[in-house]
Formats: C-alpha cells, sequence, structure tokens
C-alpha cells in the first residue's frame, strides 16, 4: 500500500513538473511565464522529499519559490509592457535547429549515463532516517565541506554588490535625462 | 520503496532539454533567465539522486552550492534586464549585439 501512494506521488510530481517547464518555455507572457516556473520548483522540491533530502527540498522553496521568484515577478512588473517581445526570432530554420539541438542533447545525455552507469543504476545504497536532515547537512557543511560554504558566501556578498551597481544611475544616464529634460 | 534512481534521471534530462529549448527558442531575456533555472533545477535533480544513490551527503551539498550560485546569477541578470530597459532599449536578446557602455 505505501508503495503505491509512494508511486502515485512520484508520478504526479514529476507529470507537473514536467508540464510546467514546457508551459515556462511556452507562454508568451513572461508573468504566466514565471508563475508556472513556481509551480515547477515545488513540484521538483517533491521529488526532493521522496528522494530524502528533506533539507534541500525545504532551501529549494524557501529560496526558490520564495525569494527568486518574487524577484522575478517584482522585475517583470516593473517592465509592465515592455517584457512582451516576439516569442521567436529569426527565420524559421533557427527554430527547427533549436529543436534540433535540444533532442540531441537529451538523446546524448540518455546515452552517456546509459553507457557509462546504466548498470550501477539498479544498487541503491540504504540509508537511515537521519540521511538529508537539517543536522546533518549542517554538519557536513561545518565539518567536510566548511570551504564551500565560506566561498558562496563571498559569490553572495559579490552578486548583492553587482546588483546595486547595475541598478545605481551612472553619471552618464543622469546627464542624458538632464539632456531629455532641457529640451522635451 | 518508491521509484528507482533511473526514473529520477529521466526526469532530470528531459527538464535540462526542455530548459535547452527555452534558452535557444525565447527571444524574452526573462524567460531565457527562466529557462536557465529549469537547467539549473534538473541538474540539481540529477545531482539529488547520485546522492541518494550512493547513500552520500556530497550530492546535496553540491547542490546546495549550486542553489546559491542561481539566486546571484538571478540577481546579476535581472540588473542586466532592468539597466537595458531602462535606456529605453528593445528587451529582445537578438538585438544586444554590442555591450559597450
Amino acid at each position: 500500500m505505501g508503495n503505491v501512494l509512494v508511486w502515485a506521488i512520484w508520478i504526479g510530481a514529476a507529470a507537473a513538473c514536467l508540464g510546467s517547464g514546457i508551459a515556462v518555455v511556452s507562454f508568451a507572457n513572461p508573468f504566466f511565464s514565471a508563475l508556472a516556473l513556481i509551480g515547477n520548483l515545488a513540484s521538483l522540491a517533491v521529488l526532493f522529499l521522496l528522494a530524502s533530502a528533506e533539507f534541500v527540498a525545504a532551501a529549494q522553496v524557501l529560496v526558490y519559490a520564495g525569494a527568486v521568484m518574487v524577484m522575478f515577478l517584482f522585475v517583470i512588473a516593473y517592465l509592465g509592457g515592455r517584457a512582451d517581445t516576439p516569442f521567436e526570432g529569426g527565420p524559421s530554420w533557427v527554430s527547427f535547429g533549436a529543436v534540433l539541438a535540444a533532442t540531441a542533447l537529451l538523446v546524448e545525455i540518455v546515452v552517456a549515463i546509459g553507457l557509462k552507469a546504466g548498470d550501477l543504476l539498479a544498487d541503491e545504497a540504504e540509508v537511515g532516517a537521519a540521511f538529508g536532515s537539517p543536522a546533518e547537512i549542517g554538519r557536513f557543511f561545518l565539518t567536510d565541506h566548511l570551504l564551500a560554504f565560506e566561498i558562496t558566501s563571498i559569490v553572495l556578498l559579490i552578486a548583492a554588490v553587482g546588483g546595486v551597481i547595475l541598478g545605481t544611475k551612472t553619471r552618464a544616464e543622469e546627464q542624458l535625462d538632464r539632456l531629455d529634460k532641457a529640451a522635451p | 520503496m518508491g521509484p528507482d534512481v533511473t526514473w529520477y534521471l529521466v526526469v532530470a534530462a528531459l527538464l535540462f532539454s526542455i530548459g535547452t529549448l527555452g534558452v535557444l527558442l525565447r527571444r524574452s531575456p526573462l524567460i531565457v533567465l527562466l529557462s536557465l533555472e529549469i537547467m539549473l533545477n534538473s541538474a540539481n535533480l540529477a545531482l539529488i539522486s547520485f546522492s541518494r544513490l550512493h547513500g552520500d551527503h556530497d550530492g546535496q551539498i553540491f547542490a546546495l552550492a549550486v542553489m546559491a550560485v542561481a539566486a546571484s546569477e538571478v540577481v546579476v541578470g535581472l540588473g542586466l534586464i532592468v539597466a537595458v530597459a531602462r535606456r529605453k532599449l528593445v528587451l529582445d536578446v537578438d538585438r544586444f549585439r554590442v555591450l559597450r557602455g
């Protein structure tokens, strides 16, 4: 019984994941695409939970579906009508090439994983109930992976500084604004 | 017992190619960024399923680092889009040929 339930939840989450991914790519309006991406991230979090990665699933909902997507929606709302661009560019062979390249990449991934690890995928390791819990992840971050943890903090700091620099007006822009006001 | 690791990897591969299709096909820089997020998340799904396969935490730690890098990338990407929009240029990746200030 428990087996059937896990499979049912898994299939539902995977279908929602793929469906909302296709929706992100195919919606013309960026606002709806961003909403579809929230659904995609939430269903991915369910898949993470089923792969016994509880902390990563929680972080996914908090960081992505919470913080990052709210920022996306704010920027799309700020841009308003100017966010709408034509669906695809170039002549039709460019679109055909894009579809072809994506399909080729899919085939390549499947072949590479099948050849390299096809027979290793069956023997799954046994894990305890503590696997993927916040306590375990925190312990690993502060012992074995301390360097990665510190580098992540520097990356986030640099990104924050970069965001502020990109957001402030430069001197040239202020001059342009003055010229605009002087000669309407 | 739930589904095998193979099924997780199938979903990850499909999501990655959907994201690639979005990056290659769409013209709006916002949707290109959203598709990039899909690609990063499919890589995260593969990392987590491999971490489950080996019974090892390293893949989950890697996935968290990828999440932090993705958040930084969104900050810089959205900053660039807003900076381009403030100069009253058309938001179309086919027209971003010159990145000079």
